[in-house]
């Protein structure tokens, strides 16, 4: 993606980075031995792991275990150094940029809730809302014309329909992760990787969010990185745990709470 | 949806301004007789008609300041590039006039030995070729140099700095006699623009009424791509780049264009300044009259595009005062008037004035402060 002009035309999905020849697998994403290395630091030691349409998963590990590092990596914000990275099979995602991935399909929420303080919340999600992205789109096109009931029914479902016209800074730490995951729906991605949703939220709204991701994934594929283990076993899906950057066990919540590695280097006695 | 309109009240009032002053000015010039105290000369006509072209290089400035977070320290390179292209038009036009006499070559190339007219004069001697490169010369430098320094994403002061490097490159560029465009002169004894005489007082009005035609052109572009869609991307970039990254949006495209059409109106302001100055030589170009520029668009209020403008009138009036009273003095004045403004009215006029009376949804687009103080304690504690 070597984007050289500003006018570019809309960009299909389909269309976008360099593709592999044909569809490898049948999994949305498909990672392969990933290993990434800061300044000597092993942040991930062959990471594979895949994730099928449609599913829902949670990753869970301690501190410096590689979750927020993998997600850099499918984002396109860190380079792997060696490793393999697919997208719906066919996109090879250690090739492309932030941009172009976003456009393929895949949108991130962040760990720490990042919105634009700026604006109004509706206008985040206006923003986000799935499009055309060029320059010339945003400064002519539809964009300037979306009906207030699409952003409304969206802001509907994060419950931030009465902030509607605030600014989203004035929003509190917990309104803020919902608009990101309001903004996230707007996106309308293939996968969503949510990156600690519920840090710093009460009990009554951690059970509305994993409410509210339960229902997202019956129509986008999943990832959420979670330190809270109520909350991963609310969210109903399978979970892996990352251990020195690599998967030290996957299977269901009981499953890999029962395991005995994962007791010693994460859930502790 | 929130839609802001195009026209705010602030809009309004400004254009409203505006239009008075380019009906008053001509007004007190022509109609009024030579005899009467209310006359105003013609040199304050074109004196006001200075600070007009000021007022659309700050706020092109601000397009990108304010609204894109890029901090140039070079706009006064696009503003000398239009008043080179407006200058050479106006060279064209004096014909055997000059000096020599040579008719088809200007006083600066006779004068310099030159046998023909370099490549790069042709076409100028048409008001339209003029006016296109007016826009085209600026645009496509803007266009170039934003597209590979925002694509390696530089930003923030090492943007600023080579931004600063690039108008001292072009001052000395234009410095050298070789480059056929006059040299340490610059272009100058106009004649004629088209058609008419240059000095002539009915000249200077049309001018001076250009040039606040501009001004408001110029403030309904900026208004048009700050309140759409693009200008809401452009905050966001401004506020958070790298999370409209993850968007799926290249603030490179965002920045460029923002700082392309930024560039063309700084050239127009050049065009429009030079026949009412008289002159154009490559101390326009010098990194300080960037930097001044920096400063009416923080004492005006960055981010409000209308603050822009009227700092850059405020601040040359009082140039315009403090150096007729005390020529010494001005630079001082001008150092302590950005060292208050940043202390005490961060926000500037207009933004001041927006943080107390203004909404919520107001104060919040305006740009957030500089933060040097909390960003050197994170530093320190980690």
């Amino acid at each position: 993606m070597s984007g050289t002009d500003l006018l570019e035309p809309v960009r299909h999905d389909a269309s976008v980075g360099p593709a592999t020849k044909k569809r490898v697998t049948d999994a949305l994403l498909y990672l392969d031995d990933l290993k990434v290395t800061f300044d000597g630091y092993r942040a991930l030691r062959g990471l594979s792991l895949t994730l099928d349409r449609g599913e829902m998963r949670a990753i869970i590990g301690p501190n410096g275990a590689g979750k927020t590092t993998m997600m850099d990596c499918i984002t396109g914000k860190t380079r792997p150094d060696t490793g393999t990275a697919l997208f719906d099979g066919t996109f090879d995602l250690t090739k492309l940029d932030e941009p172009a991935i976003a456009d393929l399909g895949i949108g991130r929420k962040f760990q720490k809730p990042t919105v634009f303080e700026s604006h109004t919340v509706a206008d985040n999600i206006l923003l986000a809302l799935k499009g055309p992205r060029s320059g010339v789109a945003s400064l002519f096109g539809w964009r300037n014309r979306v009906e207030a009931e699409r952003i409304d029914a969206l802001l509907t479902k994060v419950g931030l329909i009465a902030h509607r016209g605030r600014p989203a800074a004035d929003l509190s730490h917990g309104q803020k992760q919902w608009l990101e995951i309001g903004m996230l729906l707007a996106q309308d991605p293939k996968l969503l990787l949510v990156d600690e949703p519920v840090a710093g939220m009460t009990d009554a709204e951690t059970a509305e969010t994993a409410t509210l991701l339960r229902e997202i994934a019956r129509d986008h594929a999943v990832i959420v990185v979670e330190h809270d283990m109520h909350f991963v076993r609310a969210l109903q899906c399978r979970v892996t745990c990352l251990h020195e950057g690599a998967v030290l066990a996957e299977g269901s919540i009981d499953a890999v709470s029962a395991d005995p590695k994962v007791v010693e280097v994460y859930l502790g006695r | 949806m929130t839609r802001t309109r195009l026209i705010d009240p602030k809009g309004w009032i400004f254009l409203a301004a505006l239009a008075a002053f380019c009906a008053i000015v001509p007004l007190l010039n022509l109609v009024i007789p030579e005899g009467s105290g209310l006359h105003l000369p013609t040199y304050l006509v074109s004196l006001f008609g200075k600070y007009l072209a000021f007022a659309l290089l700050a706020l092109s400035l601000d397009l990108v300041w304010g609204y894109c977070g890029i901090l140039s320290l070079g706009h006064g390179a696009f503003f000398g590039l239009g008043g080179y292209a407006m200058g050479m038009y106006l060279m064209r036009q004096i014909g055997p006039r000059g000096v020599y006499g040579n008719p088809v070559l200007p006083d600066f190339m006779v004068f310099l030995n030159y046998k023909e007219l370099p490549w790069y004069w042709l076409g100028f001697d048409h008001f339209a070729f003029a006016a296109l490169m007016v826009l085209a010369v600026p645009g496509l430098l803007a266009f170039v140099f934003g597209w590979l320094a925002f694509r390696s994403r530089v930003t923030g002061v090492y943007l600023s700095i080579i931004t600063q490097a690039m108008t001292f490159a072009l001052m000395l560029a234009f410095f050298r006699n070789d480059m056929g465009l006059g040299g340490n002169n610059g272009l100058t004894d106009f004649k004629d623009i088209l058609g008419f005489p240059v000095q002539a007082q009915g000249t200077r009005v049309a001018l001076f009424v250009a040039t606040g035609i501009a001004l408001a052109l110029g403030y309904l572009v900026a208004r048009f791509m700050t309140v759409s869609a693009y200008g809401k991307i452009l905050i966001a970039v401004r506020d958070a780049e790298s999370r409209t990254r993850f968007l799926g949006y290249r603030p490179e495209h965002y920045k460029t264009l923002a700082f392309t059409v930024s560039a063309m109106m700084a050239g127009v302001a050049g065009a429009l300044y030079v026949p009412q100055v008289g002159i154009i030589n490559p101390g326009e170009f010098a990194p300080t009259n960037s930097i001044e520029a920096v400063i009416w668009v923080a004492v005006g209020g960055r981010g409000t595009l209308v603050g822009a403008a009227l700092g850059a009138v405020i601040v040359n009036y009082a140039k315009t005062v403090l150096t007729g009273a005390m020529p010494d003095a001005w630079l001082f004045a001008l150092g302590a008037l950005f060292v208050v403004v940043t202390l005490f009215m961060p926000k500037g006029i207009v933004g001041s004035l927006i943080e107390r009376f203004g909404s919520r949804r107001a104060r919040a687009k305006l740009p957030p402060e500089p933060e040097i103080a909390p960003k050197l304690a994170e530093e320190g504690q980690g």
